[in-house]
């Protein structure tokens, strides 16, 4: 269930560019409008994008949340890559991986 | 009868944030195919253009997620991704909210449709506009089919919203243009993308144009996504719009999968107004 609100925050921040701007300046008080387990709080503030894969964020809201902390394509790919192998198969959510082998 | 012009585009938005990675003949052709649906459109004198597209949680949630929705803002505003990113510069969008408020109350007489006054354009729009009308010229009235989050609705009812909007437009004085964007396979943003299953879009491809109906209803969304990935979630869109131009053959103006911008790009042509109705 908490997945929505993972989900929830970041359409919000791709939205948003004052809810964006208020979010890199005070994480710890936007995370507390919304209902988030401590592996989600932590995946969001490092932030650890292969885990938020992982856990099934929809890839068209994870990519903008990727792309404003700094990360360009071929790091978004990797990151995703990396966060399989280490965390494993993604858990839930519609962009379920294959084998992960894209052409790029 | 007010339908000028109708076709699909694709809208990956690879297409201009990494335009310069692709092969430069493909990426040539492509970009020709696109202004030869931008000089169609602009030669059969449109002076609005309904575009049905899918949106990537742009305006709609899964709080409140609308299966069909109807712009009728005053304006538009696009696109939200960061425009450094996506290489389209942020600005307003002409509408035509007196002509959107006539077609939903048309379209509403056989399908149910959400409408929304306040419309932000991701890529799923602004990649087409920034090809078919680079200068925003003509009034958009955007049209959004929910192929991002279960449930998702099934695709006669996408068929059904092409009758109505082209029942819709035909009670319009306006002259009018209609473009699907999206729905080839591609597993978006995800590791596997740039994954694309050629043959399965060709077929798609050769229903959409030869507008076989039971063919493109037989589609089942388990076929789909294991076929064509979570994206292709989006025939949706074009299968509207070839519901919509049922009585033409149409054409392919470009089909080549392009694995950078992660997915067979296409440009059909699936209406040309006949001549005898040209005036």
């Amino acid at each position: 269930m908490s997945l929505y609100y993972v989900q929830k925050l970041l359409y919000h921040l791709n939205r948003d560019p004052v809810q964006q701007q208020h979010f890199f300046e005070d994480r710890d008080t936007v995370f507390g409008h919304y209902t988030l387990t401590e592996e989600e709080v932590d995946a969001l503030r490092k932030p650890d994008i292969g885990l938020l894969y992982v856990m099934g964020v929809n890839a068209q809201l994870l990519m903008h949340y990727a792309t404003m902390s700094g990360y360009d394509w071929p790091q978004y790919i990797q990151a995703m890559r990396d966060g399989i192998d280490q965390y494993g198969p993604v858990r839930e959510g519609l962009y379920a991986m294959q084998d992960g082998k894209g052409a790029i | 009868m007010s339908l000028v012009y109708a076709g699909t585009c694709c809208h990956s938005p690879a297409i201009t944030s990494r335009g310069e990675m692709a092969d430069p003949q493909l990426r040539r052709q492509l970009l020709e195919a696109f202004d030869r649906q931008r000089r169609t459109i602009e030669g059969a004198g449109a002076e609005a253009i309904v575009m049905v597209s899918s949106e990537h949680f742009a305006n709609f949630f899964m709080d409140n997620m609308p299966t069909f929705s109807i712009g009728i803002a005053d304006e538009y505003y696009g696109p939200i991704e960061d425009p450094n990113w996506l290489k389209i510069p942020r600005t307003t969008i002409p509408a035509n909210p007196d002509l959107s408020l006539r077609l939903i109350n048309q379209v509403m007489q056989s399908v149910d449709v959400c409408f929304a006054q306040e419309w932000k354009f991701d890529h799923g729009m602004s990649v087409p506009l920034h090809f078919l009308t680079p200068q925003y010229k003509i009034p958009i009235i955007p049209v959004n089919i929910n192929c991002q989050s279960k449930p998702m609705s099934p695709l006669h009812r996408s068929w059904a919203l092409g009758l109505a909007l082209r029942e819709a437009i035909n009670s319009a004085p306006e002259k009018i243009a209609l473009i699907g964007t999206g729905g080839t396979s591609h597993w978006p943003c995800t590791p596997d993308s740039g994954k694309i299953n050629e043959a399965w879009d060709r077929t798609l491809i050769d229903h959409l144009i030869n507008k076989r109906k039971d063919a493109l209803l037989a589609y089942t969304d388990e076929d789909t996504y294991r076929e064509g990935g979570g994206g292709a979630f989006e025939i949706r869109t074009s299968v509207c719009i070839a519901a919509a131009t049922e009585e033409q053959t149409g054409e392919v103006w470009f089909c080549e999968p392009i694995p950078i911008y992660a997915t067979t790009c296409s440009i059909l042509s699936l209406y040309q107004q006949p001549l005898d109705l040209l005036t």
